[in-house]
């Protein structure tokens, strides 16, 4: 048998549990390859549970294991890092629990806060630069780790509560969506909710419009005095959050 | 040829979360000669996971060990893995890059365990081209560990150590040799770990694992998660009789006790390592 026909076949006893494959390893393979088997779902299982927290004390550790194991069965990794394995578990989550957003979105905040926990470091903001801008041209540079999500469900303060290990609220369906961003500051990942403005301004100034673009559409929303105001509100808590990392 | 670490006696520790305190915080230096890490822990864009290894890296000589290089792999080894590790080569600039004699993944499948490799020389061929091409996109000599197996390829030509010998010899790299591996794979595939230790080429050696195992149901299995056993200290002197002193690092991955019960093991090699300076001297 060539090397790749047996790794191929290790792969399908590992991803399928597949017996041809098994057998095709040899008869006296068989306890070796149960422990493979047990090694690499149970450190599936532990990166999920690791970094879906949250999800795991929401949802309880018995439906969590279900809905992970039926993830792994359907969705084998393929990043060389065992941290990108978490990237699909929101979708299943969604999938499986179609009727209860909350679950998805818990989901969604565990796995973002984890990834802004590695994301790109940012240089600390040069205070000279904020005295000198050209506040008709200057481009704001948002947080590369930066995330946004249009939430339904009060899954933030769920989340909050889990963390602090006090009783979670009931879900509650928002009156209205809320946006939740999800960035680091510094060395500690954060989240905030937001409302759908200040989203959309975020998401202009990501893309690379100007910071008077964004003091144009809150002038033409709150118009001139109000605007002005506003925008020099909105950049001061921007810059506080560390949401803003740089003027260019 | 890219030259290889040289052979000192030096004794560190595995960094491992619980102890980052100890490592950070503390008014002194913990009383290891270097510290070995994980290199995929630190792959990462940013944040605190870098920010630590730097701060560690201020008070220590630093071993990257990496778990998903896969020169086993029948398809090659992965290019932007290589790149973020030769990355963080540059900016750590360890002492030991280190990883497995293994596969962990075959055409977009990543299985994220070491699983082992039929001895053959099709095996050897492609372990070697792989090997070559990791060394010169990283610009210097890997260490090979080898692993734990729970199958043994019965139709295979070349007992592990041979395969050993020939792969060092062909690529220049060096061995990392894990004398609980060495344990765990002796018992559970019936060889002697003596013939192990005199087959592999012991000037390739540089650097020495510990650690303990457990008992599965049918086999020993590589657990990391309980001191070094007597029967792995007593095969780390007969190993230290035919290296010369090569750096030795205890692991623990599970159950991590208190960082004072792993200094512990450690000043324990030490005693051994001496008592076989003096004897050699």
């Amino acid at each position: 048998m060539s090397l790749l026909a047996l790794q191929r076949d290790v792969r399908s006893w590992l991803a399928e549990e597949s017996e041809a494959a098994a057998g095709r390893l040899g008869a006296g393979a068989r306890p070796g390859l149960d422990v493979y088997l047990n090694n690499y779902r149970s450190q599936l299982i532990a990166c999920l549970g690791e970094v879906f927290e949250r999800v795991r004390l929401w949802l309880g550790e018995e439906r969590f294991l279900g809905v992970a194991a039926a993830h792994i069965d359907l969705t084998p990794p393929s990043g060389w890092t065992l941290d990108a394995y978490a990237g699909g578990f929101p979708d299943t989550l969604e999938r499986r629990f179609p009727d209860d957003p909350a679950v998805s979105e818990l989901g969604w905040v565990d796995l973002h806060l984890a990834e802004a926990f590695v994301g790109a470091d940012s240089p600390a903001l040069d205070g000279q630069a904020l005295a000198t801008a050209d506040w008709d041209g200057v481009v704001l540079r948002v947080a590369p780790t930066l995330a946004t999500r249009l939430l339904v469900t009060n899954a933030a303060a769920i989340w909050s509560s889990l963390s602090a290990g006090t009783p979670p609220p009931p879900v509650e369906h928002l009156p209205e969506p809320r946006f939740l961003l999800i960035w680091r500051k510094d060395l500690l990942s954060c989240f905030r909710t937001a409302e759908p403005h200040e989203a959309e301004l975020l998401d202009s100034a990501a893309g690379g419009a100007p910071f008077a673009a964004l003091c144009a559409q809150l002038i033409a929303r709150l118009g001139e005095e109000a605007g002005v105001a506003a925008a020099g509100t909105m950049l001061g808590r921007w810059l506080g959050d560390g949401l803003v990392v740089d003027l260019v | 040829m890219h030259a290889l670490p040289a052979h000192v006696p030096t004794f560190g520790l595995g960094l491992r979360k619980p102890h980052y305190p100890d490592f950070l915080d503390g008014e002194q230096p913990v009383p290891v000669d270097f510290v070995e890490v994980i290199s995929e822990n630190f792959m990462v864009a940013g944040g605190k996971p870098r920010h630590i290894l730097r701060k560690v890296r201020e008070r220590h000589p630093v071993a990257l060990h990496g778990v998903s290089l896969s020169v086993g792999s029948a398809d090659g080894v992965d290019h932007d893995y290589l790149r973020r590790l030769r990355a963080l080569v540059d900016e750590i600039e360890p002492m030991i890059v280190s990883d497995h004699l293994c596969w962990t993944r075959i055409e977009g499948f990543s299985s994220h365990d070491l699983l082992p490799l039929p001895y053959t020389e099709e095996a050897l061929d492609i372990v070697c081209a792989n090997i070559a091409l990791a060394q010169d996109m990283l610009g210097r000599a890997l260490l090979i560990e080898n692993p734990s197996s729970y199958i043994c390829f019965d139709d295979a030509p070349m007992r592990e150590w041979e395969f050993l010998e020939a792969m060092s010899r062909r690529t220049g790299c060096g061995l990392l040799l894990d004398v609980n591996n060495v344990h765990v794979s002796a018992t559970n595939h019936g060889f002697d770990p003596e013939d192990y230790l005199a087959g592999i080429p012991a000037d390739r050696v540089g650097q020495i694992h510990l650690a303990g195992h457990s008992r599965g149901r049918a086999l020993l299995i590589d657990t990391h998660d309980r001191p070094v056993p007597p029967v792995v200290w007593s095969l780390y002197e007969a190993a230290l009789a035919r290296t010369g002193p090569v750096p030795t690092m205890i692991e623990r991955d599970d159950a991590i006790p208190p960082l004072s019960e792993l200094l512990d093991e450690l000043a324990m090699a030490r005693r051994i390592a001496c008592a076989d300076a003096r004897r050699a001297a």
